[in-house]
């Protein structure tokens, strides 16, 4: 296209007119609602994973749950529904979507060996099995049927057990009396470690 | 009776937008949101800054030491509001007639009824305040010149690679289907009120009533006046020690130099474009037009 000076001038005044005819409103109208990011994910129930409070969380995650749509966590709000915290949370379960997507979050059992400085990958029966022999181990050295004046006590002093946080009632009274059948003194949850 | 609305049926209503004078027509009667903060009642957990930053998908700088230090070890994540971080809980010790105290404030765009951004604004359309209070920036309209922040009493707004401002927009989103705003739904100590402004400066006067039966005789309502009243309202326990609150300003108002740069000046500099225009073709008329003489040049 061959422009002259001229023409080039001519073509600008003569858009500028058209614009100004055809459109730009600057009236103030009604403004489209923005669209709410988590229209159209799917929301789960679950329970915040740091202190003993266990705060309910929804988690609301992209998908709509066709084969291959992997279901990702987008935004994460408290559970109103919820007696423990009615729909608040406090900036660690805010911020849980952080753990949630964390790429270094541990999925799998890990196992270092011993004299090893690396984890490795295990699978979960083997992990229980060998928990379950060294608790007997370790319970086979530290009990004590009585103490010195002879009372009978039956403890383990040797050993203590941390129970997640955001067990209910039923998973923690089984915890307890796990713990206590083996004989173990100390009982703690992560939240006050 | 004060009725909450969303944006159903024909979308968010337009009260005002910047440089811009058409009357607005509105079929709906939205009223003016507020959020109240009630500083007796804030632990300072930043539970609200969190979810702000969750619910806008932001991820903003984590602060240094050295930046802490600077700050004197203050809890703040963050020296200061970025165009990434919406609201910033801010936390200064001061002296009061109780000793030592916190003061606690949570700092983020206050959406005034009078905006300082939306005045200053010269481009049309880039700054909106709906009907229901929200002033809110349409970064595609921005020419990024900067005003909004001059005009801003608050010093709210912050600009991003593009010179474009960014804030707090009230989680417009959420407030527009019906929610509560992020950092209000997440309050654990129910320090945040959402509702009607007018509802919200009601409960306000009775918080800082109770605040006085409890031995906090300075107890004042924080309800920015100078800019006409704005959606955020503030219960501050030491209300004669406004200063210490973050950045609050005492009486907050919009520059005089905003309302002389788009009043006075703004015709005074038409009216001098156009006098020499005039100038320009009365000089034609009279004079005639210049001739240039060919010399040097033989045709």
């Amino acid at each position: 296209m061959d422009l002259t000076r001229r023409g080039f001038l001519k073509l600008t005044a003569g858009t500028a007119v058209g614009a100004g005819a055809l459109g730009f409103d600057t009236r103030p109208a009604e403004a489209a609602v923005p669209a709410l990011k988590v229209s159209a994910a799917r929301v789960s129930k679950n329970v915040c994973v740091y202190c003993s409070v266990s705060c309910g969380v929804l988690v609301y995650s992209q998908t709509d749950g066709s084969m291959n749509a992997k279901a990702r966590a987008i935004h994460v709000e408290g559970n109103p529904d919820d007696p423990v915290n009615r729909g608040t949370l406090c900036p660690k379960g805010a911020s849980i979507i952080d753990q949630i997507n964390n790429p270094m979050r541990v999925t799998k059992p890990m196992h270092r060996k011993a004299g090893s400085s690396e984890y490795e990958e295990t699978t979960w029966d083997f992990a229980l099995d060998r928990i379950a022999k060294l608790i007997k181990e370790t319970r086979d050295r530290g009990f004590q049927a009585t103490d010195d004046k002879g009372q009978t006590v039956n403890r383990v002093v040797n050993m203590a057990t941390v129970i997640g946080s955001q067990t209910g009632n039923e998973e923690g009274y089984l915890g307890v009396k796990l713990n206590r059948a083996l004989g173990l003194v100390p009982l703690e949850t992560p939240a006050r470690i | 009776m004060s009725y909450l609305t969303s944006g159903s049926t024909t979308g968010l209503a337009i009260r005002r937008m910047s440089a811009t004078k058409e009357p607005v027509l509105d079929i709906k009667d939205q009223e003016q949101l507020g959020i109240l903060v009630d500083i007796s009642s804030c632990t300072g957990c930043k539970a609200c800054e969190v979810a702000c930053i969750q619910w806008h998908d932001l991820n903003p700088p984590i602060a240094t030491e050295e930046e802490l230090r600077e700050n004197g070890f203050s809890y703040q994540s963050a020296p200061d509001l970025a165009a990434n971080l919406f609201m910033l809980m801010k936390y200064q010790e001061a002296e009061t007639d109780r000793g030592w105290t916190w003061f606690i404030t949570k700092r983020q765009c206050m959406h005034c009824d009078d905006p300082g951004c939306l005045t200053a604004c010269p481009s049309p359309g880039a700054i909106v305040q709906y009907a229901n209070g929200v002033v809110d920036f349409d970064q595609s309209k921005c020419i990024g010149c900067g005003m909004c922040r001059t005009g801003c009493p608050f010093d709210i707004p912050r600009y991003d690679a593009n010179d474009h401002p960014f804030k707090c927009n009230f989680c417009l989103d959420r407030v527009g289907n019906g929610l509560v705003p992020a950092c209000a739904k997440a309050c654990p100590t129910n320090a945040l009120h959402f509702g009607t402004r007018a509802d919200m400066v009601e409960l306000g006067h009775k918080v800082v009533a109770g605040l006085k039966d409890r031995g906090f005789p300075n107890a004042a309502l924080y309800d920015s006046a100078g800019v006409g009243g704005a959606g955020y309202v503030y219960a501050l326990p030491h209300g004669d020690k406004v200063e210490h609150y973050g950045d609050l300003p005492k009486d907050p108002a919009i520059s005089s130099l905003v309302h002389l740069w788009k009043g006075p000046l703004k015709w005074i500099g038409g009216a001098a474009i156009l006098g020499s225009i005039a100038a320009m073709f009365m000089h034609l008329v009279t004079a005639g037009p210049k001739t240039v003489e060919a010399h040097g040049k033989e045709e």
